[in-house]
């Protein structure tokens, strides 16, 4: 019984990220497959040979179940806002509100409008209106996902808009500094790791037909294209993910030095590898935080892929908890806990003698109280009134370090993947071992795709919003009961769809591509 | 009356489209199903927008929002 009697916030929390995680499931595949499918169809068009049509419609099939089963499923994310995360939902509503408009309206009727012309319009259409057709789809699919990722990096980092204490919203002050570069990294990164996933699909699927010797030549046609759109989308996935970890070294330090598991800050910090964290390990203890780790043998290659200078400090948790270093992010010394803290409590001391100039309905002195604090430099740290003691700064070391270690190596194994079965070509009809290696690391891309977002959500923790909402203040005062509630009837409900979509896909999958 | 025929076209190609349709008949069963769930049940018996029961007007749901800034009672005791 233990469990039930995790905090509201807690289950909360594990609501959000079940149904995210579920959501996310569907999201990468119908954007990798997505692009492989376009690709199957160019190559059709180019060359006019039936059995890229046969392929093509193959894989438009995968993808269209899929795309079925997880359409709308994020929508529940927007329902739990209103209800769970009502305090998030208010004050994020400005900001929120024109990326979620422009998805909604633009990109989403756009893949509704070309997902029907390019399922029903085979026969209707001609070959370039219908490739046209299919490219569109995808390209709308990946606008979606631009709009909902500018959403998440901007509660990453919430620039472009402050605090007004009126309204308690966020109020957009300019919208292009919204698109900040974390938006922009974290969105190439999240589409061209989900190619990967595409790939890694593909290459399963063709290798489950090379293992039961049928479909041979679509099997190894496939696996071809897959593992070029593989190799492209690894390379440029690394790329991108080299300077998301810059972004994350400058503005959220905390999370980078979890993902290391680097409690002391260093200059020439390495970069780890792999290792087992220490158990006993806690912030505030002398113990070593590692068992046993295995340091990438570059000296200084953390300190580089944070600067480009292997000599730079990397603060760990300890010196993000206690300040006084130099931030990555504009040079000045950082701030401690404590002084972050009292700040956050004058702006809330503030606010409080605000709120009550405003029951007076007093605007004017309650306006001019807050743009005093704007000018102290105090609402920028506002959410650290809500965080009472330094060791609550700390995310769960362990997940997001493991996460992060996992991740990449998945990412590794899946760029040799893609380079042996390029180098074994045709070889690949005979070579079970590869075969059996390719179709396990289908389960494998999916788990690596939600290690990336452990990373990036559970290491912006306690943040909702960086520095300016803590998750115990975004959550809405419900019962518990009834988020534990919601929580079962999720599981089962999205446990259901996973299960419809695994017989369909199966079912579809051992059908093979059609004559017709 | 050209306008009148890319209408009657439009109709005809999901006409068709929907006729021809197999595996895509279970898909839009899942779907409305899966939306019937969501809209419903879910949205209507288990969501309901929090703030609407804390105030009608945006003031008074700003206002609601201010006093739990000031004041927060839910403190993550799982740390």
């Amino acid at each position: 019984m233990e469990l039930l009697n995790t905090s509201l916030v807690e289950w909360s929390r594990a609501q959000f990220a079940l149904t995210a995680a579920y959501h996310w499931l569907f999201v990468p595949l119908t954007l990798g497959l997505g692009l492989i499918m376009c690709i199957f169809e160019t190559i059709y068009v180019k060359t006019g040979k039936e059995e890229w049509k046969r392929a093509t419609k193959f894989w438009m099939t995968i993808f269209g179940i899929n795309f079925a089963i997880g359409v709308a499923t994020g929508l529940i994310l927007e329902f739990e806002f209103g209800t769970n995360w009502s305090n998030y939902s208010w004050l994020v509503g400005d900001i929120f509100g024109a990326p979620l408009a422009i998805e909604g309206i633009l990109a989403f009727f756009m893949e509704a409008t070309f997902l029907s012309l390019m399922f029903f319009g085979w026969k209707k259409l001609s070959r370039g209106g219908h490739l046209a057709a299919t490219w569109l789809t995808v390209i709308g699919a990946t606008i979606s996902a631009f709009w909902i990722l500018t959403a998440n990096a901007w509660m990453q980092f919430p620039a472009g808009a402050h605090l007004v204490a009126e309204t308690q919203r966020m109020e957009m002050t300019n919208f292009w500094d919204v698109l900040s570069p974390v938006a922009v990294n974290k969105f190439f990164h999240t589409v061209v790791s989900s190619w990967v996933l595409g790939a890694v699909f593909v290459l399963g699927i063709s290798s489950w037909f090379l293992l039961k010797k049928r479909n041979v030549e679509f099997a190894l046609k496939s696996i071809k294209i897959g593992s070029i759109v593989g190799l492209v989308a690894i390379v440029l996935t690394i790329l991108t993910g080299h300077t998301s970890a810059r972004e994350v070294a400058a503005k959220q330090p905390m999370k980078l030095a979890a993902m290391e598991g680097l409690y002391d800050g260093k200059t020439n910090a390495k970069l780890v590898g792999f290792g087992i964290l220490n158990p006993s390990k806690k912030y505030d203890n002398t113990e070593d935080p590692f068992i046993f780790k295995i340091d990438v043998p570059i000296p200084g290659f953390l300190s580089w892929i944070a600067t480009y200078d292997s000599n730079t400090f990397i603060p760990g948790i300890n010196d993000v908890i206690k300040g006084g270093h130099k931030q990555l992010l504009d040079g000045t010394d950082a701030l401690s806990f404590a002084e972050k803290r009292e700040r956050g409590l004058a702006a809330n001391e503030a606010l409080q003698k605000i709120n009550i100039l405003y029951n007076q309905k007093d605007t004017i002195a309650a306006q001019a109280l807050w743009n005093e604090q704007v000018q102290a430099g105090n609402t920028q740290y506002f959410g650290y009134s809500h965080i009472e003691q330094e060791k609550d700064m700390i995310p769960n070391v362990p997940l997001v370090f493991y996460a992060f270690h996992i991740m990449v190596i998945l990412g590794m194994l899946f760029a040799a993947l893609f380079i042996v079965a390029l180098i074994m070509k045709d070889r690949l009809k005979k070579a079970k071992w590869m075969q059996i290696i390719a179709l396990i690391c289908l389960p494998l891309a999916f788990v690596c795709s939600q290690m990336g977002w452990v990373v990036t959500e559970v290491g912006r923790f306690p943040w909702a919003i960086h520095e300016v909402l803590p998750l115990n203040a975004a959550v809405s005062k419900l019962a518990t009961g009834s988020v534990v509630t919601t929580f079962f009837v999720f599981l089962v409900l999205f446990t259901a769809l996973l299960i419809a979509e695994l017989t369909i896909m199966l079912k579809q999958i051992r059908k093979g591509p059609q004559e017709n | 009356m050209k306008a009148q025929n890319i209408f009657n076209r439009i109709i005809i190609f999901y006409k068709d489209g929907f006729r021809q349709m197999t595996i895509g008949w279970t898909l839009w069963a899942i779907v409305l199903i899966k939306l019937f769930i969501m809209f419903a049940i879910l949205k209507v018996f288990f969501f309901p927008n929090f703030l609407n029961s804390k105030g009608k007007t945006e003031q008074e749901k700003a206002a609601y929002v201010r006093e739990q800034m000031i004041e927060n009672e839910v403190k993550n005791d799982n740390r």
